[in-house]
C-alpha cells in the first residue's frame, strides 16, 4: 500500500509497510498513480503530451528500481505476527501516579472534573505511591527503563510526597537494576526555585501545561475564583525552560473550539522562546460547547499545514523549535511491534489512583467498570488487561487501510471508549487530524532534507526529532543539541 | 536518482527481527496525555 500527497511544494510517496518515504518530481508522482493499473507502454502514452517520452521511461526505470529493492508497493505481511503477539506476556513497565486528586485550577475541559476524577478530592499517601513503585519493579519482568509520571489534578499539591518517591525509587532501582525515569506534568501554580531544582536533577522531562495565548489561555485554565493564571505561569515557566537548557521539557496545550486558530497559539509559544511545545485536540463529549464539531475538521487540517509551512520556514533560522506532533524519527523509530501494539494502555502502562487502585490509564481513572486492581494485591481484572493486550493496528476495522496506521499505532483507546463505546473503536475527527499530523512531519522531513542540500549541513540543527532524555549526557550521539 | 529522493529507505520490515524488547517509552508519559502518537518514539534497543 502507498499514499501520495502534495504538502508545501513537495510531492510525496509513502511505502505504508516498509515505513520508505520518497519525495518525488511531478512526473515521478503521476507515474507512481498510474502505475498498479497501466503497463509501461500505456503509461508512457498517456504522459507523452506532458512531459518528453524520454523521461518518462527514465522516471519509470527509477520506480521500478525501488520496487525492485522492496522501498515501493510493498506487502503488509505484519499481521500474521499479530498473532504470536496476542499470546505475548505482558510486563509493566510504566505508571502515571496520580499524586493529587486536587488542582489549584478550574480548567473547563479538564478530564479529572477539576482534579477530582468526579470522586473526592485526595492526595496520595507516601505508603500507597510506595506500593506502587514496588508493584512497578515486581511486574516489570526483565524490562529496564521504568517511567514514573507525577500526575493530577495537580501534582504539586503533594510535593513533599514526590520527592520521597523519588528518593525511595533511586535507592530501589540501585537494589534491583532498574532505571526510573520520572517525569511531571504541572499546571505550574506552586513552581519555585527549589522545585525546579530538584525536577533539573531528577526529572527526566517536565511537561508544563499552557494553553498559547492570554485570552485562550485564560479562558480555558482559570483559578476557582475565574481569574486566568497566564500572568503568573508564564514568568515561571520561561525560567524553568531556561534552567532546563538541554534537558527534556515540554510546553503543552489544548484547544479546542475556542481556537480553531490553534497555530496562532503555537506560535506565540515559541515567540515566547519555548522551544518544545505540544499542543493537543480537546477530547471532550459532544455537548460541551468546547467540544471539536466534524465540520471544524477543514479549519483545523488548514491550521495544520499554516503550521508546518512555517515550522518548515523557521527551521532554517535559529527561531527554529520542535511541534511535538510532528515530530517523527523516520531512521530510529519504534520497531513494527511496538507499532502494532500502540500506547500500551491496560497492560504495560497503567493509571494509579491517590487510594492505589489500578486503571487502564489516566483516561480512564474514575469508570469503575475499568478498575483492575490496586497496589496490594496487583491486577486482579486480568479479563481487562487481556481485552487491552488484544488491542492493536489490525483490530480496528477502520485501521486496516489508514496509511497512518504505524505512526499512530491504532490510535488512543480512551477516545475510541469515549466515542464509540468500544476500545476497538475509532475516533473519526482524532483519526482526520491524525492523517493530516503524519504528512505535516512528513513534509516538514523533507523541508529538511532539502536545506541539507542547499546549505552546509552543520549549520542545520537537528530539529524534528524526539529529543533525548539525558541532554549531555545522551548515549545516542544524533540526539544532542 | 534524478526523479526521485528518498528520505527513508523503510527498515520496518527489518525490524521484525530484532523488534520488541520493550525498552522504549511509553508514548503518553512524553508530552500527550490525550491522543496516542508512535510513530515519534525512538527505538532504545541496545541491541538494534
Amino acid at each position: 500500500m502507498i499514499h501520495q500527497f502534495k504538502n508545501n511544494g513537495y510531492n510525496i510517496v509513502m511505502d505504508v509497510p516498509s515505513g520508505a518515504i520518497h519525495v518525488v518530481d511531478d512526473l515521478a508522482y503521476d507515474i507512481i498513480s498510474m502505475y498498479q493499473d497501466f503497463d509501461r507502454d500505456e503509461i508512457v502514452l498517456k504522459l507523452s503530451e506532458e512531459y518528453d517520452p524520454l523521461e518518462v521511461r527514465e522516471s519509470l526505470d527509477e520506480v521500478e528500481d525501488l520496487i525492485a529493492t522492496e522501498q515501493l508497493f510493498t506487502d503488509d505481511d505484519y499481521e500474521e505476527a499479530v498473532n504470536d503477539f496476542k499470546q505475548r506476556d505482558t510486563v509493566v513497565k510504566a505508571l502515571c501516579l496520580h499524586i493529587a486528586h486536587d488542582c489549584n485550577l478550574a480548567c473547563r475541559y479538564c478530564f479529572a472534573g477539576e482534579g477530582e476524577y468526579h470522586g473526592r478530592r485526595a492526595l496520595m499517601s507516601f505508603e500507597v505511591g510506595r506500593k506502587a513503585l514496588d508493584f512497578l519493579i515486581a511486574n516489570s519482568g526483565n524490562r529496564r527503563n521504568l517511567e514514573v509520571d507525577f500526575f493530577g489534578g495537580e501534582p504539586l499539591l503533594n510535593w513533599q510526597v514526590v520527592k520521597q518517591l523519588v528518593e525511595y525509587g533511586r535507592e530501589q532501582e540501585k537494589l534491583h537494576d532498574k532505571y526510573f525515569r520520572f517525569t511531571l506534568t504541572t499546571n505550574g501554580v506552586l513552581l519555585n526555585d527549589e522545585i525546579m531544582e530538584f525536577c533539573n536533577r531528577e526529572m527526566s522531562n517536565v511537561v508544563l501545561s499552557l494553553d498559547g495565548r492570554q485570552d485562550i489561555h485564560d479562558l480555558m485554565r482559570p483559578f476557582r475564583n475565574g481569574r486566568g493564571s497566564y500572568d503568573l505561569v508564564v514568568p515561571k515557566f520561561i525560567d524553568f525552560a531556561k534552567k532546563r537548557g538541554d534537558m527534556k521539557y515540554y510546553v503543552r496545550g489544548t484547544f479546542t473550539r475556542n481556537n480553531l486558530d490553534f497555530a496562532s497559539d503555537v506560535l506565540h509559544m515559541a515567540d515566547l522562546g519555548f522551544r518544545q511545545i505540544s499542543v493537543e485536540p480537546v477530547v471532550a463529549p459532544p455537548e460541551e460547547p468546547y467540544a471539536l464539531r466534524e465540520e471544524d475538521i477543514p479549519k483545523l487540517l488548514e491550521e495544520y499545514d499554516k503550521l508546518a509551512a512555517e515550522i518548515a520556514e523557521r527551521n532554517k533560522t535559529d527561531r527554529w523549535f520542535n511541534f511535538f506532533h510532528f515530530m517523527i524519527d523516520l531512521e530510529g523509530g519504534p520497531c513494527v511491534y511496538k507499532r502494532l501494539a500502540g500506547c500500551g494502555s491496560g497492560t504495560e502502562y497503567l493509571a494509579v489512583t491517590p487510594w492505589g487502585d489500578l486503571y487502564p490509564c489516566h483516561q480512564f481513572v474514575g469508570q469503575e467498570e475499568f478498575l483492575m486492581g490496586n497496589v496490594d494485591e496487583g491486577i486482579t481484572r486480568t479479563d481487562i488487561r487481556d481485552e487491552f493486550k488484544q488491542c492493536n493496528v489490525y483490530s480496528r476495522s477502520e485501521c486496516r487501510d489508514c496509511f497512518a496506521r504505524f505512526y499512530c499505532s491504532g490510535g488512543c483507546s480512551a477516545n475510541a471508549w469515549n466515542f464509540t463505546h468500544s476500545i476497538n473503536g475509532n475516533y473519526r475527527i482524532g483519526c482526520e487530524l491524525m492523517r493530516k499530523r503524519v504528512e505535516c512531519a512528513i513534509m516538514i522531513k523533507a523541508a529538511l532534507a532539502d536545506n541539507g542540500d542547499e546549505d552546509d549541513e552543520e549549520n542545520i540543527p537537528i530539529q524534528n526529532e524526539p529529543v533525548c532524555d539525558f541532554g549531555e549526557n545522551c548515549p545516542r550521539e544524533e540526539f544532542l543539541f | 536518482m534524478k526523479h526521485i529522493k528518498s528520505i527513508n529507505n523503510g527498515t520496518m520490515k527489518e525490524s521484525m527481527k530484532k523488534g520488541g524488547c520493550g525498552e522504549c517509552q511509553t508514548s503518553c508519559q512524553s508530552a500527550c496525555k490525550t491522543s496516542c502518537t508512535v510513530g515519534n518514539q525512538s527505538c532504545e534497543n541496545p541491541r538494534r
